[in-house]
């Protein structure tokens, strides 16, 4: 199986969060870049774990700048066999997917992997807009996957239960918890991570069809209303007349 | 000129994130001056309620073979729609059947979506509109540049407004591409409240100390009539499933009022639920980083506090029915 596994940069989870340039960019100023989780933890996991199963190979791809290699050579430490970086700077859901799409169609895989969303802009698109930009069906927030041949057999999160689908591929999915369980890559990944051919390709043509125009931050949260132990009551009274939430 | 609103149905009703994202293009509608058009998949029951948020057409696609939910059958059915319609700007909710069918149609029709939108467009200066990043700790407005423009409503996040027009409910056909993908079974909890519908939810974490203490939390969950969930660590450990686990790995919610008992408040935790509109955080440590979240705060033992609370909130609904 020829696996295609997309990964985002994402800011540390316990990153603080600012914005700069008159609120229209992200603060990166001391801030820790990751592998976007659920593209790490399950969606390139469960690509290894299927290729150590069966055989084939493992390909990260990344649409950004030479700043997010690091986080590339991480995903190879884990375990990837090689990996392709698109040069571009775009933001742009729709953009990236037609990055992906295009590179996909230059060089077929059995299943495009990525993760459901990325904890910056919380999109949960790429995926799907890469399916259709394919014409293959898509499978969203799949939490388990068992393979025989060619037809994959997907558990995915639906409200209020869970949905099983079959599919033969080629097809997208996105990874949801579930899927696999996170893995540290050890010495060996790392200093062979180093050697691992990463491609970096132009870009190809697209255009924006979205554009952040500003950030803005929460008001500040009004401190916390204590209530004593003993005397319940004026909870569910302050819930009922002065939050009206009950 | 039209606004589609794609609203889902389940078991032959209007989900409630139907009827919300109804309520948001019924408004877009009243405030663009255009008209607001529903699609309806599949067999379904009280499709002219949707007049009463502004919806004056309804397209009820009824052929077999949509049974199934295929999104990419469904982005077919949404596309056609959109088409017959002259539609502009399409609406979705931002739940399960929405974020797969969503992104789909964008590809589709090369244009801009933004997902997870918790207010009307801002149409003065362009049009933009404001969602929530960074898990839920800023909020971005985004522009769309595209002349066809899809939003993805997250669930419980503007108000409805009662906008009463009748609503014509019409058939509407079209055939549809055969595709990959088989649906070969649904495992629902039928019996409990979907953990993302729910106004009120009750979790409770680690400082429950066992799975056998969980008596309090579902009888706290059943007098308020809330769904029951649980922190990541509870999860991992199997004192309850999975399906419960609310945080970053697992469901985001936003219900009205969120219950955090015995839980510490760890920033994964907090992404998952700091949408809530009033949280409420019960745990013995003063210095438990949920009660800076927190709207209301008891530093108290849960073992002594939840049943005092059950009681409380029983006599409260005997005396409010």
């Amino acid at each position: 199986m020829k696996i295609l596994v997309c990964i985002s940069k994402a800011p540390d989870t316990t990153s603080k969060i600012a914005f700069t340039d008159n609120n229209s960019k992200f603060d990166e100023n001391g801030v820790q870049f990751i592998v976007n989780p659920y593209d790490e933890w399950y969606a390139l996991v469960r690509a290894l774990e299927i290729k150590e199963a069966g055989g084939g190979n493992v390909t990260i791809l990344n649409v950004g700048g030479a700043d997010n290699d690091p986080i590339i050579r991480k995903a190879l430490a884990i375990g990837a066999d090689d990996a392709v970086r698109i040069e571009s700077s775009t933001e742009d859901a729709l953009s990236v997917a037609k990055q992906i799409a295009e590179y996909t169609k230059q060089n077929t895989f059995d299943m495009v992997f990525c993760g459901k969303e990325t904890i910056d802009y919380n999109g949960s698109q790429v995926a799907g807009m890469v399916a259709e930009l394919l014409n293959v069906p898509f499978v969203s927030l799949a939490s388990k996957l068992s393979l025989s041949g060619n037809t994959a057999t997907i558990e995915r999160e639906i409200e209020g239960g869970v949905e099983v689908v079959e599919v033969t591929t080629p097809f997208v999915i996105s990874a949801a918890k579930g899927m696999a369980e996170a893995r540290i890559p050890n010495m060996r990944g790392i200093m062979a991570a180093r050697t691992k051919p990463l491609t970096v390709l132009p870009a190809y043509s697209s255009q924006n069809a979205t554009k952040v125009k500003a950030f803005t931050l929460p008001p500040a949260k009004s401190a916390c209303k204590f209530v004593d132990a003993s005397n319940v009551e004026e909870l569910v009274s302050l819930l009922h007349n002065e939050a009206k939430a009950i | 000129m039209s606004i589609l609103i794609y609203a889902e149905t389940n078991n032959g009703t209007l989900t409630k994130n139907a009827i919300e994202a109804a309520n948001y293009g019924g408004l877009l509608a009243s405030k663009t001056g255009n008209k607001a058009i529903a699609l309806v998949i599949g067999a379904s029951n009280g499709l002219d309620q949707l007049g009463k948020y502004g919806i004056s057409k309804v397209l009820h696609f009824t052929n077999s073979g949509t049974s199934d939910f295929d999104p990419q059958k469904v982005t077919h059915v949404v596309a056609e729609a959109v088409k017959s319609e002259n539609s502009t700007i399409v609406i979705f909710a931002h739940d399960y059947s929405g974020k797969s069918v969503a992104p789909r149609l964008s590809a589709k029709l090369d244009a801009g979506l933004v997902s997870g939108a918790i207010a009307l467009p801002n149409t003065e200066n362009g049009f933009s509109v404001k969602k929530a990043v960074f898990s839920g700790k800023a909020f971005a407005e985004v522009e769309i540049l595209t002349s066809t423009k899809i939003i993805s409503v997250l669930p419980n996040s503007v108000e409805k407004v009662n906008n009463q027009v009748t609503a014509e409910i019409v058939p509407f056909n079209t055939e549809l591409p055969s595709t990959q993908l088989k649906v070969k079974e649904i495992k629902k909890e039928s019996t409990e409240l979907s953990l993302t519908e729910a106004d009120i939810v009750v979790s409770a974490g680690r400082g429950l100390k066992g799975p056998e203490n969980w008596g309090m939390i579902e009888d706290l969950a059943h007098a308020l009539g809330a769904a029951t969930a649980c922190s990541r660590p509870v999860a991992d450990i199997g004192w309850r499933p999975h399906h419960e686990h609310v945080g970053q790995t697992g469901l985001a919610i936003r219900p009205n009022l969120y219950f955090a008992i015995g839980i510490s408040g760890a920033i994964q935790h907090l992404a998952g639920v700091n949408g809530s509109k009033i949280i409420v955080a019960i745990n013995t440590d003063a210095e438990a980083p949920f009660f800076k979240a927190a709207d209301y705060g008891i530093i108290g033992d849960a073992f002594d506090v939840v049943p005092k609370l059950v009681e409380a909130v029983k006599k409260f609904k005997a005396s409010n029915n």
